[in-house]
């Protein structure tokens, strides 16, 4: 880029939108497919690369879940206090284990269904953008 | 209490059963039929099946009954099934789905080649299917005795049979639709008779149900005994046996079979082997209510096993071949997230209603009836009689559907790998499949439902789970690390599990470490297989980055799929 436009010309408008969103789907770039399929060297990195992504965050998921329910035993041994601790009038071991638990762990599915499909997606785009 | 209900609630359901499954017969002969009818069912119905097979004996009763007997620890258990399936989601469904394998055998023997871990796996299998039978076949057993008085053997043996007949007649399976309808039959027939003892609970004053005192019989009670019993009396109390008054003095004391009246008020003597608890240390996490041996390690135990296991469960897996692809079949284990928990929001209620209002359970033993007990306790005449009814068809709609799917994956697994050759066809091999569980079932009846239920999980977590994880996310994985991991972890647990069921160890650490092995087995197996694969790096099937391919690219870029 120079500046050798003239500066009174107003900048072009663009519209930003998401790329290839709603587009008809272009059959996808033949050499890295054939790579991909081929398993050459820069297939073996794609797929790679898409594994580490959907492990990385499965396990960040689990980590999180695991941290915060397999807390909780560990919780009620060393703070006593908890385990008879009332919250709305329910004590907090039988509102969290049968009641809360459950939404959280719906949450936890939807949350990960919607970041691994969206890796799956980048995964395509740049399979069929090259 | 009227039985003609009970009986006629079991009559509908059988005949329900077996009169879908053979229109069914009739609507899907093969299995391609059977897959291409699947692409058009609806996440939500394909997820409602699921959930119609997942949901067994275990959590229609048995959750209940452990909550009852040992207090809030249990809630464990069904946290860890919900628990469970987001593991399987995060880190099993949509690969397994792209990998074309419809059972754990079939799996092993793509990812690695190798005839012998596709063996061990499939032993594996009809070890974990039978395991998982026996509570299903316990549980009708004790179904029909709480509500009908027939021996225990007649429960089990008729779903036995049912289930047989239903199968060998290749029904069942073929029906998505089935095991859909029998999800919202089960959450339909646990939810309206919780409404309904919810509203008696609050007309009754809303006493407390959790007091510092243990349960007492809040009216004359006389309770049918119909073996002798051995209990813990906890205060000196004057009850009428066999028409004559007897005076119990705190201690052990015998109850001969028969009739015993207690008077109101009296504290319950507890059988022996659940121990007596005031209700705020029933309501208390790791209080050890009920006996239970070092909690702290039960519980992480427990939700290892069930986290862990619910990947490694035959019944679970198959059907997710349902599903389209593998961003469906995310969808629907999404889906079926949301229809557990909400189901098991309802078992914890009964057993906390259940201190109160039939804790003559705790005497007998029979702690896993409480849900049936319930609404005969709190209503009488036919309100009770017909919220029983229902309790009842909920109960062995959850028998016949887990064991359907689990005896179509045992004897599949059986004449496939197992017995080639020696069994004719597929119906020997369903009738070779269900007579081991029923004599394991008939020879167990002692040990909760629940807990059984829960080593089944354990083994499941100890055997499949590494070979899942590691076969999908690990190149490094090898036919003799998979092979060794197997073995290890399948005899470790197995063993526990037969020493438990043998009841080899009834007190202190031997106790907890047997009947809730998974925090060893699992971790063990895990380090045999990556130890052994690491040993053995030769191994590695040279096609190996091919299968990665296939279990993690979207299906959309269209590679070549087949091998």
């Amino acid at each position: 880029m120079t500046d050798t436009a003239p500066p009174t010309e107003p900048p072009r408008r663009v519209a930003v939108t998401s790329p290839r969103r709603g587009a008809v789907r272009r059959p996808p770039g033949r050499q890295v497919l054939a790579a991909l399929d081929e398993q050459d060297v820069v297939g073996e990195l794609l797929i790679r690369s898409l594994m580490r992504a959907q492990l990385t965050l499965a396990l960040r998921l689990a980590a999180v879940f695991g941290f915060l329910l397999g807390g909780l035993p560990l919780l009620f041994a060393v703070a006593p206090r908890t385990r008879d601790t009332e919250v709305l009038g329910i004590a907090l071991p039988w509102l969290v284990l049968g009641g809360l638990v459950y939404p959280a762990l719906w949450g936890g599915g939807w949350l990960y269904v919607r970041l691994a499909e969206r890796n799956e997606r980048d995964f395509v785009d740049l399979v069929e953008r090259s | 209490m009227n039985t003609s209900y009970d009986v006629a609630a079991v009559a509908v359901i059988v005949v329900l059963t077996l009169g879908i499954g053979t229109y069914g017969l009739r609507l899907a002969r093969t299995t391609s039929d059977f897959l291409v009818a699947s692409r058009t069912v609806s996440p939500l119905w394909n997820a409602s099946a699921i959930g119609g097979e997942y949901l067994s004996a275990a959590s229609f009763l048995g959750i209940a009954g452990l909550v009852y007997a040992y207090g809030v620890d249990m809630l464990w258990y069904p946290v860890g099934f919900v628990a469970g399936y987001l593991v399987l989601l995060l880190l099993v469904a949509a690969p397994l789905r792209r990998s074309g394998a419809y059972t754990v055998p079939d799996f092993a023997e793509a990812r690695l080649n190798s005839p012998l871990v596709r063996r061990l796996a499939s032993i594996l299998v009809v070890a974990i299917g039978w395991l998982y039978l026996v509570p299903q076949l316990q549980g009708a057993g004790l179904t029909l005795r709480a509500t009908t008085g027939a021996p225990v053997w007649v429960g089990a043996v008729l779903v036995a049979v049912v289930v047989t007949v239903n199968v060998a007649g290749g029904g069942m399976r073929s029906a998505t639709f089935v095991q859909a309808f029998q999800y919202w039959l089960k959450l339909t027939a646990l939810a309206v008779p919780a409404v309904f003892l919810l509203l008696a609970w609050q007309g009754d004053g809303a006493p407390d149900l959790a007091g510092p005192t243990g349960p007492v019989f809040r009216e004359t009670t006389s309770v049918q005994l119909d073996s002798p019993v051995l209990v813990q009396v906890l205060e000196r109390v004057v009850v009428t046996e066999a028409g004559a008054p007897r005076v119990l003095e705190p201690g052990p004391a015998r109850l001969a079979p028969g009739t015993v009246v207690f008077p109101a008020g009296s504290a319950v003597p507890h059988v022996e082997r659940i121990e007596a608890a005031t209700g705020d240390a029933w309501a208390r996490p790791l209080s050890g209510a009920g006996g239970l041996e070092h909690p702290l390690y039960a519980t992480y135990a427990l939700v290892l096993a069930t986290f862990l296991g619910t990947m490694g469960l035959p019944h679970v897996r198959v059907r997710f071949y349902t599903n389209p692809d593998g961003a469906a079949a995310r969808r629907t284990t999404l889906v079926v997230l949301g229809l557990l928990g909400v189901f098991y929001l309802l078992p914890a209620l009964y057993g906390a209603l259940g201190r109160l209002y039939a804790p003559e359970l705790l005497l007998t033993g029979r702690t896993d009836a409480v849900v049936l007990a319930l609404p005969g306790a709190l209503f009488g005449g036919l309100t009770g009689d017909l919220l029983e009814a229902l309790l009842v068809a909920g109960a062995f709609a959850a028998f016949l559907s887990t064991s359907s799917g689990l005896l179509v994956s045992t004897a599949g697994v059986l004449i496939q790998d197992v017995l080639r050759g020696t069994v004719g066809d597929f119906r020997r091999a369903t009738g070779v499949a269900i007579v081991v569980p029923l004599l394991l079932a008939l020879a167990a009846t002692s040990l909760p439902v629940g807990q059984v239920v829960g080593l089944a999980f354990a083994m499941a977590a100890s055997t499949f789970c590494p070979l899942l994880i590691l076969g999908i996310w690990w190149r490094g994985l090898t036919a003799p690390g998979a092979a060794a991991g197997l073995v290890i972890g399948g005899s470790l647990s197995a063993g526990a599990v037969l020493a438990t069921l043998a009841g080899l160890a009834d007190r202190g650490w031997p106790a907890a470490l047997l009947s809730q092995p998974a925090a060893w087995t699992v971790p063990t197996a895990f380090a045999v297989m990556i130890g052994v694969s690491l040993a053995t790096r030769s191994r590695v099937p040279a096609d190996v980055g091919r299968t990665m391919l296939r279990l993690h690219a979207p299906e959309v870029l269209g590679l070549s799929r087949g091998r």
